[in-house]
């Protein structure tokens, strides 16, 4: 636990640096134009790595994430564009409504799959999920032929792109996931249970608690809180496909490991992935600014994961003599 | 006899060569394009860049670690291989020893921080994926390479007969996934390098007590992986008679799958060169014989999507009920133990 | 007889802490030497500096075969002749029995593996040991005493002339003692030394010479073997004199709580009956693999009997899972604390409260942190185990301590029936004590144990009434009072 906060001071530091720097250097980075593009920019991508967080906090991996979004977002693209199109009042909001469900029952479905596979089955979670990613994106592929769905209702939009009290209604989705989540993970039994069972399956099963059904609804949660990614960013950019985002499965895994998260189970907070995604927000907007291709920022992030992960080990093996 | 063939039960790779014959056999009766010559050339050659990696990565899987950087390497090897190939005019063999060179150099990266700053492979590798994709799309703006050496266009064939309308021979495909394969099986059956690499993955804190050379093993390990990785490049861009940098990253997963389909497993030690070949051509049979099937393309990740999952969750229930066979017959195989 | 090492005032500091202190020893070619202590007591901080991984504070001198080393490293250890079996006897499961023992083939030149070389190395090994294995053998599907053979083995392929082996009777059956023992006399006969670093040294003082014993890093002194006992070297141990009464209560108009009829399961054990009443400590004692563990996992709910009945207050149950043997008011104290029994890597408050956090949860299944707290605070106050920061990874503690830990969180639910498989394992003897302690008030309080443990006098003299279990049957019964050590021990190994 001090290792955590350590690593959540480091992290602030870090944050404020890098802020201040930017600040200072780089013109338009302290501005309101800027604040809102990072804002929204970082809501998707955080409500994934939320997903993607829990199942590595109980040793587990989710590789199918960004395949389970896509289909979710094709899902409730082709049923908006069946329902909705010419639709107003109830029928528009019935059509909407219907079109979110179908997403949530696909991303149910995949989720159970995968805990299912996973807690019952005892298949290694990385090739459980290796299996479903290729089996989901696959299914996504073969219905759609890698063609974009788009054109969706306003709410929808609104909620990639909308504000309220000129913040972005994303950010607010996001936050509305990270706060519950992280009591949900400190606060209640099954969220203990999870810390537990990453450590140490076995011990935490020893100890009269369903380890199985813990880790099968870790899977059904990390799809669900995909599946509210998945409305995120089809509304930001107006449609859907197969194979958005899928840089994004790699960059979840990067910013829970920088933020202090074991990726093999067992320890990392919330806040801690929290203070990660916005040192990678900053960097990427920052570079941006200047003009610099994306792909160096990747380059960048790649270099932070890697001092971060020397750094807390060599924390760790201080602390520790 | 019995014995042994409840021992050959027991591995892997008798039930995946057994369920690769079977395949085989459906498409032959099912597919008449499939069993032809025609199409084992089409599937040696389009499937040898994932072939190939194969032949690396199961060496990085037995020392104990994992590595999905590969595919960065290869392409930033292709870029750099064949840039200087059209600038300097190099023969192939120069161009195949730069490649490799290059992509050893690369993957020593790994080992360095795996073994220097003790973090895991799969968070090095990530880092170093993006380190090294990152890299080479902002320096080359990912502009295409359309022009390469004029004998990539004659293609390089060995024992070329005349079939019909096509011309059929040994290709610089296939010669680099039976070499790497091969070469591969040496070095793990044969050497002590390779012996060295089985043990440590099978108990790296006992590889250490016994004073091996931890690091040295691992620069090996993932210097022979990026080897492959550039090989493998080389393989790519004759085929595809141009460099796209694009094109390779993201197919990592997809040879771990096969490895891992081949009996290789995740927690070090375990797996062989023979089950490897088994696992990726089992996947790239089946693609193939659907495609040849009439399936469309585009449902060829989902039908490899479902075999992964069946083959993973059944290799998991054999592995059960192993245990579970284990305990009744334990009684009777502690007394029949040696003395 | 000639000294093979010569220690002399051997002291090692880790920071501020003395791991040894001035500490000299002499081990003679061709004698066994028993090397005996506490946790802590500077055991293997000594076998480390003689193996060269650690090198002691200046002033110390070491002579090895007649010759001042004045820097020993782990090579020159290796070179002359000084090889150590740890317990986890680092072999690579994955490989054969031939790879394993002629692993050095594997190293220098020629870099390509010469199989018939190995081969014949690894026979070689195995002929001086008497010793027939099959070569091909995947050492992981190997038992644990064929694995020790193989250890020894690769040490003698080094041309071991001093062979050192830390605790290498703990997960040995009694036949496989006696086979190891018998070796150790043949490897003696050759002019090899060999130290034996453990706690169970009824068995092995069978074949030592001497024995030398620590304590908190100094040297109490060496002795004859011939000289000593288990009681005595408890005492030298610990400095402390230990007496044990003999437990006379009867029990046998107290009402059953726990019983069994018939039970089994193939392999593992074999028509089990008996009773457990309420505020007995039923002891339950034999061999490694007679099945008493199984047997436990069984009332547990972690495994299923084949034929057979389970009885709770006469009325029988079947037990689908632990969660439902839990419920029941069962309890398990696995013999496996490391990783059966904790969670280690996590907090020592989780540890303790995971068995009724559901409980504990109230509005929108949250736990309430004082709540937790207070719970937390109780279990730790009432097992007294010293903590300083009940946020700290149990790791942490010591292996009483951890034990203590186990106990509160199976007391947090105030079983009806525990069954405690070898409680004090990895304890200290001075915080052995103290588990007892707590398992009598346990009784006293009415709950009825089962303590299953191979040490006989741990059964002997904590429990009122003695099972012994043979080869997945019940054998024998005995009440404390009635029987003695030896008497036991015979029993257990009929």
């Amino acid at each position: 636990m001090i290792l955590l906060r350590h690593t959540n001071t480091q992290l602030s530091i870090l944050l404020v640096i890098l802020f201040i720097a930017f600040s200072l250097g780089i013109d338009r980075f302290f501005s309101i134009e800027s604040a809102w593009s990072m804002a929204i920019q970082v809501s998707g991508l955080g409500i994934l790595s939320l997903a993607m967080m829990i199942t590595l906090l109980k040793g587990g991996i989710n590789l199918s994430l960004i395949a389970t979004t896509n289909l979710c977002s094709l899902t409730m693209a082709y049923m908006m564009n069946l329902l909705t199109p010419g639709a107003e009042g109830l029928a528009l909001t019935g059509g909407i409504v219907v079109a979110l469900a179908c997403g949530a029952f696909v991303a149910a479905f995949i989720g159970a799959l995968n805990g299912y596979i996973i807690a019952y089955f005892k298949v290694s979670p990385i090739l459980a999920t290796l299996g479903t990613m290729t089996l989901v994106k696959g299914i996504a592929v073969g219905l759609t032929a890698g063609n974009v769905l788009s054109g969706f209702p306003e709410a929808i939009t609104y909620i990639g792109n909308g504000a309220v009290l000129g913040i972005p209604f994303s950010l607010f989705v996001f936050v509305g996931c990270a706060i519950p989540l992280a009591i949900w993970l400190s606060r209640t039994p099954t969220g203990m249970f999870i810390y537990m069972i990453g450590s140490n399956e076995k011990a935490t099963r020893y100890s009269g608690i369903e380890t199985r059904w813990v880790i099968f609804k870790v899977y059904v949660l990390s799809s669900m809180l995909a599946w509210v990614g998945a409305i995120v960013l089809m509304g930001w950019l107006n449609s859907a496909r197969a194979d958005y985002s899928e840089s994004y499965l790699l960059i979840t895994i990067l910013a829970a490991v920088l933020g202090g998260i074991d990726p093999f189970g067992g320890s990392g907070k919330v806040a801690g992935l929290i203070l990660a995604l916005a040192i990678l927000q900053f960097i990427s907007s920052a570079f941006n600014l200047l003009g610099f291709s994306p792909f160096l920022t990747l380059a960048i992030w790649g270099v932070i994961l890697l001092a971060a992960a020397a750094l807390a080990i060599k924390t760790r093996s201080l602390q520790q003599n | 006899m019995h014995d042994m063939l409840k021992r050959l039960r027991s591995r892997n790779e008798f039930w995946l060569a057994i369920v690769l014959l079977g395949l085989v056999v459906f498409f032959s009766f099912t597919a008449p394009a499939f069993f032809t010559i025609g199409n084992l050339n089409d599937l040696l050659t389009q499937n040898a860049f994932t072939g190939i990696l194969c032949a690396g990565l199961i060496v990085v899987l037995i020392a104990g670690g994992i590595d999905i950087s590969f595919t960065a390497t290869a392409s930033v090897v292709q870029y750099a291989a064949v840039t200087l190939a059209n600038m300097y005019g190099m023969n192939w063999i120069i161009l195949l020893v730069i490649a490799g060179g290059l992509g050893a150099i690369m993957g020593t990266i790994n080992a360095f921080f795996v073994v220097k700053f003790r973090i895991h492979s799969i968070i090095v590798s990530i880092a170093t994926l993006n380190i090294f994709y990152g890299l080479l799309i902002f320096i080359t703006s990912g502009s295409y390479i359309t022009t390469v050496p004029d004998y990539f266009y004659d293609g390089i064939n060995w024992l070329e007969f005349q079939l019909g309308r096509r011309s059929y021979g040994i290709n610089l495909q296939m010669v680099l996934l039976f070499g790497s394969f091969i070469l591969t099986a040496f070095i793990l059956k044969a050497t002590n390098i390779g012996r060295q690499i089985y043990a440590m993955g099978g108990n790296p804190d006992a590889a250490q007590r016994l004073g091996f050379s931890i690091f040295r093993l691992n620069l090996f390990v993932y210097g022979y992986m990026g080897f492959i990785a550039g090989i493998a490049s080389i393989a790519h861009a004759q085929l595809q008679l141009n460099v796209t940098p694009t094109v390779l990253v993201g197919r990592e997963l997809t040879v771990l799958a096969a490895v891992v389909l081949g009996g290789a497993s995740l927690m070090g030690g375990v797996g062989t060169v023979l089950g490897t070949i088994l696992g990726v051509s089992f996947l790239c049979v089946l693609q193939n014989g659907l495609i040849i099937l009439g399936l469309p393309a585009r449902w060829e990740g989902a039908v490899t999507g479902l075999v992964i999952l069946i083959a993973v969750a059944a290799s998991a229930l054999e592995g059960s009920r192993q245990m579970n066979m284990r305990r009744a017959s334990r009684k009777g195989q502690e007394a029949g133990a040696a003395t | 007889m000639t000294a093979f090492l010569k220690l002399h005032g051997i002291s090692k500091r880790f920071g501020g802490v003395t791991a040894l202190s001035n500490v000299d020893m002499t081990l003679e070619a061709g004698e066994v030497h028993c090397l005996v202590g506490e946790n802590g007591s500077g055991k293997s901080t000594l076998i480390k500096i003689i193996s060269g991984v650690q090198s002691p504070e200046p002033g110390a001198q070491i002579i090895i075969a007649g010759r001042e080393v004045p820097r020993l490293t782990p090579q020159e250890s290796t070179r002359f002749g000084i090889q150590v079996i740890y317990q986890d006897l680092s072999l690579f499961p994955n490989l054969t029995v031939a790879e394993n023992i002629a692993i050095n083939c594997h190293f220098g030149r020629p870099h390509v593996v010469r199989w018939a070389e190995l081969r014949k190395k690894a026979e070689e090994a195995l002929g001086k040991i008497g010793v027939t294995l099959d070569l091909d053998a995947i050492v992981g599907n190997l038992t644990i005493a064929n694995r020790q053979l193989v250890a020894i083995c690769r040490a003698l392929t080094a041309d071991a002339k001093l062979l050192i082996m830390d605790e290498p009777t703990a997960s040995l059956t009694r036949t496989e003692v006696n086979r190891l023992l018998d070796l150790v006399r043949g490897l003696k006969a050759q002019g090899i030394c060999i130290v034996f670093v453990s706690h169970r040294l009824d068995e092995v003082l069978e074949v030592a010479d001497r024995v030398t014993v620590l304590r908190d890093g100094n040297k109490v002194g060496t002795y004859s073997a011939g000289e000593m006992n288990d009681k005595k070297l408890a005492v030298l141990m610990t400095g402390k004199q230990f007496t044990y009464d003999l437990r006379e209560i009867d029990v046998s108009d107290r009402p059953v709580v726990l019983s069994v009829e018939g039970l089994t399961r193939q392999g593992e054990y074999d028509n089990i009956d008996f009773e457990l009443r309420e505020g007995e400590i039923l002891g339950l004692t034999g061999l490694l693999g007679s099945g008493r563990t199984e047997l436990a996992l069984t009332l547990f709910g972690m495994t299923r009997p084949e034929r057979g009945k389970i009885f709770l207050d006469a009325a029988p149950i079947t037990l689908r899972s632990n969660q439902d043997a839990i419920n029941a008011g069962i309890a398990y104290v696995s013999e496996d604390r490391l990783t059966l029994g904790l969670v280690l890597d996590q907090p020592i408050s989780s540890n303790t409260i995971v068995t009724v956090l559901q409980h504990l949860a109230g509005r929108l299944n949250l736990v309430p942190s004082l709540i937790r707290k207070d719970t937390v605070d109780r279990l730790v106050k009432e097992l007294t185990i010293k903590v300083s920061n009940t946020e700290s990874a149990v790791r942490t503690l010591s292996g009483g301590n951890q034990q203590r830990v186990v106990l509160a969180k199976w007391l947090a639910r105030k079983p009806r029936v525990l069954i405690l498989d070898s409680p004090t394992v990895g304890v200290d003897i001075m915080a052995k004590d103290g588990i007892y302690e707590i398992v009598k008030s346990l009784a006293a309080e009415g709950a009825a144990i089962l303590m299953i443990s191979d040490e006989i006098p741990e059964v002997l003299y904590h429990s009122h009434r003695i099972l012994v279990m043979r080869e997945g049957r019940l054998s024998s019964e005995h009440r404390p009072h009635e029987t003695d050590e030896h008497r036991l021990m015979a029993a257990v190994n009929a």
